[in-house]
């Protein structure tokens, strides 16, 4: 299983869509394919935007289809911040 | 260009301030003001200092200004940000005023460094600073990433105390929202291009229903979104086209979030003097800030709706013949 503390390179606020497509790029893509379980952790995080999250993982929904999410998993998620993911996961499967 | 700066100029009655805007002769401004009292949102100190940033300091003129309240002016940081002297001297107060001098911001880490700064700058607690962050990050990056502007964002927000708002604007230099949508829709006026730009799921990077893996066209509803859950004003003015949402009455039960901001209690107007670029202002109430999670149930809502509706115009039947 990979690892991802997102804390430690977003900071409390998770905005910067650039570090979260080098994360979805150089730790989610290359994990999933080598068949491993992803975990986001989102431990210290208290915000994040729709931008951020996209970013993130909508990519990741497009190109392997919601099978991804059996290998995807977040953990430590304040409400609003599931949501926001929630959001984006529901957008994704329905575009 | 001629700026005057009016006795008042809030997202509510801007409309005579962006009308009386000359921005012939790009390359000196001439900046004055109502001799008794100035009191704007920061979204027109965001416009001046935009205007400003593209020219030498010896090319902008400012008056002298009389007004009792001009001191607000160098709190803002205006003169300091266009490099220009100014005989207006005021007693820098520790910040505690709960304002963001006008900020320019180039790149995603200074965007990052300028976040992490505001809460404290506005003496926010978490539930408060969610919205605030979330709407100065989302309209930041999209001027980082759209614009084009070579003089990136400039961004300022001040505290209202009789309100209990904190009220944000941010205004670019660049290519505008109609150059950025054409790159994927045939928008043919800058208010058409504006509305698209408000739509969920429609961004200028493409087409696709879905967006790309960067951009989903999901960062201007949001704060439109925001704005309206908290029966607050959000503006956006680009080109010669201005959009403005109205305040909500106070029923959050009869409450939607359309996909279509036509559909929305709205102002708009197409004749305002040529903005090369966009302007955004928000107002934010911080006594219902505490409404973000609601605000998310929402949005995912009308978010799904309007996705789903955009599948089906798109869906054609097979043609048998």
């Amino acid at each position: 299983m990979i690892d991802i503390k997102l804390m430690g390179l977003t900071g409390s606020f998770a905005e910067n869509k650039d570090l979260a497509r080098e994360v979805r790029l150089n730790t989610i893509i290359p994990g999933l394919e080598k068949k491993e379980e992803i975990l986001l952790d989102f431990e210290g995080i208290e915000g994040a935007t729709q931008s951020f999250i996209h970013a993130l993982i909508s990519d990741v929904l497009r190109k392997y289809g919601p099978g991804a999410l059996d290998k995807l998993s977040f953990k430590n998620c304040n409400e609003n911040v599931r949501k926001i993911i929630t959001i984006v996961v529901d957008y994704m499967q329905e575009s | 260009m001629d700026i005057y700066l009016p006795n008042s100029a809030f997202l509510g009655n801007i409309d005579p301030f962006l009308r009386q805007m000359n921005l012939s002769e790009p390359t000196k401004l001439k900046i004055t003001a109502n001799k008794k009292w100035i009191s704007v949102h920061p979204a027109v100190l965001c416009i001046i200092a935009a205007l400003g940033l593209n020219m030498k300091p010896v090319d902008i003129g400012c008056e002298r200004l009389e007004a009792k309240s001009k001191h607000y002016l160098k709190r803002m940081g205006l003169f300091r940000l266009l490099n220009i002297e100014s005989d207006i001297s005021v007693t820098e107060h520790e910040p505690a005023g709960r304002f963001i001098p006008l900020t320019k911001i180039i790149n995603s880490e200074e965007l990052t460094r300028f976040i992490t700064d505001i809460i404290p700058l506005l003496h926010l607690g978490p539930e408060q600073a969610d919205s605030i962050k979330y709407v100065v990050s989302e309209l930041v990056r999209n001027v980082l990433e759209h614009s084009g502007s070579k003089q990136g964002a400039v961004v300022s927000a001040q505290y209202y105390r009789k309100s209990n708002t904190i009220r944000i604007g941010i205004a670019d230099t660049g290519v505008g929202i109609k150059k950025t949508i054409n790159n994927a829709y045939p928008a043919e006026t800058h208010l058409e291009a504006i509305r698209l730009a408000l739509m969920p799921g429609v961004t200028g990077t493409t087409q696709r229903i879905g967006g790309t893996d960067y951009n989903a066209g999901a960062g201007l509803f949001f704060i439109k979104s925001i704005a309206q859950v908290n029966r607050e004003f959000f503006m956006i003015f680009s080109g010669d086209a201005m959009y403005k949402l109205l305040r909500n009455k106070p029923d959050m039960r009869r409450f939607t979030l359309h996909g279509d901001p036509f559909k929305d209690r709205h102002s708009k107007r197409e004749d305002c003097p040529h903005w090369q670029g966009t302007v955004v202002g928000v107002d934010i109430s911080l006594n219902s800030t505490k409404e973000f999670s609601i605000l998310l149930d929402l949005i995912r809502d009308a978010y799904m709706k309007t996705i789903k509706e955009r599948k089906k115009e798109e869906y054609r039947a097979p043609r048998f013949i």
